[in-house]
């Protein structure tokens, strides 16, 4: 039922909520109490005098009545109702159920944005839990060193005579492993300390470099000038490890190459009239498209209001770059979906893969993708290339919905839902089968 | 009691403890710190029970054991599996890798004798 149409019970939920007699509001707008009862259940349109009548009643803004409930409040009533299809919630009377129980309505929207909070914190820490090398590697090192104290130690708290040599062979080793276990346990903690505040403080130099991106808007203001490279890495490095400022200072090379060879007032104009697509960018731009994918998604938010998200694997598979969108998050830790056509491009490199993508369990119409790979480094003979992937999304173009079939793909396999994927690495923790 | 005990382990200082409680009782403890090789070791030294870490340089425990388990000539030898983790995918794992006991680390002295003693051939 559209909008505009449920101004009668935008009307009944009010007075009811006010205590007022239906009769008593019909008397006090000047109309029949069986009128306004047909109004009420929007069995007659109501406008103009009347409707101003009614809301001063009321005591409420007329608009308050036409337009009931805000258009965020509905669109997160519909994701929620597609998050759990199998339930069959009445989607079309979704806006009926805003306008009737404004409060039931906002409580579930509410309680929507927070499991997907919830869902999100689930997602990092099982991808660090299940996917982190270094948080194996550190806690198999604190345990064989616990092992080898508790060993030692209990050798020396035994009864009777130990050969002094052996005995200050163990001292020692207690003494070593206990300055080892400090070293670790002190590594561990710096790294799990990330609360909610601190969500990016991470012990990984990837992570570091991606949170360093994320805080920056992947935006370099100085680049852009042509400035060199080292006030930038001065301003966003500091604070952050060696290693993580190596991958940094990589990160800003690249970036300043690619702003001389695609400076921001070659490349607006262009935004206006062939939007971020990378395809028909590069076909004006020439050169290299993953370039082009670059710029669009170091684009500052006032140049493009709508931004773009951008992925960068290497050979491997592994994520060397990642700039997720709302409508497209990439997973913080370990490896994302293999039905991302960023990884099919790594199958068909130097062909631009241009195809709408839908995740499972979001609602929406979806986003755009170009995904391909490009060899890195020069071609040498008797030499095989190695490959670099870039998958740039967009936001829908408007042409784009209903253009193909979107590719159903997911995140990571332990928070996908998707039931049979060929793709699949490990069970979800959001189906019971996996 | 004699008998022959090989500890595959890459941490120094554990080889070092269990190799002193073992020699203690009266045991022959070999030690090798590198998966890689490591079955071509159990091999040559054909202990009478082999103590062996899951994590290695180079090659994982499992696979060692798998190889053992496929030759004739150490089919049927005694191995403790010593690992940092304890959920029951890895103790599963273990045993289909064909190991006859498991031990999670961080382990006491007393149950890794406890294993040996009850692991070697009478």
């Amino acid at each position: 039922m559209p909008r505009d149409t449920l101004t009668g019970s935008r009307i009944r939920e009010r007075r009811v909520a006010q205590g007022i007699k239906q009769a008593a509001l019909a008397q006090q707008a000047g109309i029949s109490a069986s009128y306004l009862n047909l109004i009420e259940h929007n069995r007659r349109r109501i406008g103009g005098k009347l409707l101003l009548d009614i809301a001063e009643a009321l005591n409420v803004e007329p608009a308050l009545l036409i337009e009931g409930a805000g258009a965020a409040l509905i669109s997160s009533l519909r994701e929620a109702a597609s998050d759990v299809p199998a339930v069959g919630a009445e989607v079309d009377r979704v806006d009926e159920f805003a306008g009737r129980f404004p409060g039931w309505a906002e409580l579930l929207s509410t309680a929507r944005q927070r499991i997907m909070a919830l869902e999100r914190n689930v997602e990092t820490l099982s991808d660090r839990m299940t996917h982190d090398p270094h948080l194996a590697t550190s806690l198999h090192e604190m345990l064989s060193t616990v092992t080898a104290i508790r060993s030692a130690a209990s050798i020396l708290a035994e009864p009777g005579e130990i050969d002094p040599e052996w005995q200050a062979r163990f001292h020692r080793n207690i003494y070593d492993d206990s300055a080892r276990l400090a070293e670790t346990s002190r590594g561990l903690v710096t790294y799990l300390e990330a609360d909610d505040e601190t969500a990016t403080e991470t012990g990984a130099p990837q992570e570091e470099l991606d949170a360093v991106l994320e805080a920056a808007g992947h935006h370099v203001p100085e680049l852009e000038q042509n400035a060199s490279e080292d006030g930038a890495l001065m301003r966003l490095g500091d604070g952050v490890s060696a290693p993580a400022r190596t991958l940094l200072k990589t990160w800003l090379e690249r970036y300043a190459r690619d702003a001389v060879a695609i400076p921001m007032d070659q490349l607006v104009p262009l935004l206006a009239t062939h939007g971020p697509d990378p395809g028909a960018l590069t076909k004006v731009l020439g050169g290299d498209p993953t370039r082009v994918m670059r710029r669009l998604a170091a684009m500052p938010i006032d140049v493009m209001p709508d931004p773009v998200g951008l992925a960068i694997c290497d050979s491997s598979g592994v994520l060397s770059y990642r700039k997720p969108l709302p409508d497209f998050p990439m997973p913080r830790f370990g490896a994302a979906c293999p039905l991302w056509p960023l990884y099919r491009a790594l199958n068909r490199p130097m062909v631009i893969l241009s195809l709408p993508l839908v995740q499972q369990g979001r609602a929406g119409a979806g986003v755009w993708a170009e995904a391909v790979a490009m060899p890195v480094g020069e071609i040498a003979v008797n030499s095989d290339p190695i490959f670099e992937a870039h998958m740039l999304v967009r936001p829908m173009p408007r042409d784009g919905e209903g253009a193909a079939v979107p590719a159903d793909v997911g995140v990571t396999c332990r928070v996908c839902p998707k039931i049979d994927c060929i793709g699949r690495r490990e069970p979800s923790i959001l189906t019971p089968t996996g | 009691m004699a008998g022959h005990v090989l500890v595959i382990e890459d941490e120094p200082n554990i080889i070092e403890a269990i190799k002193f409680i073992l020699s203690r009782e009266g045991w022959n403890v070999a030690t090798h710190s590198n998966g890689e090789d490591a079955a071509d070791v159990v091999r040559a030294k054909s202990p009478d029970v082999l103590i062996l870490d899951v994590m290695l340089p180079g090659r994982s425990g499992y696979d060692i054991l798998r190889e053992l388990r496929g030759d004739a000539a150490t089919q049927a030898l005694p191995v403790l599996m010593l690992t940092a983790r304890g959920q029951t995918k890895d103790r599963e794992m273990a045993e289909s890798a064909g190991a006859s006991r498991f031990m999670t680390k961080p382990f006491s002295n007393a149950e890794v004798l406890e294993a040996v003693r009850a692991l070697a051939p009478a």
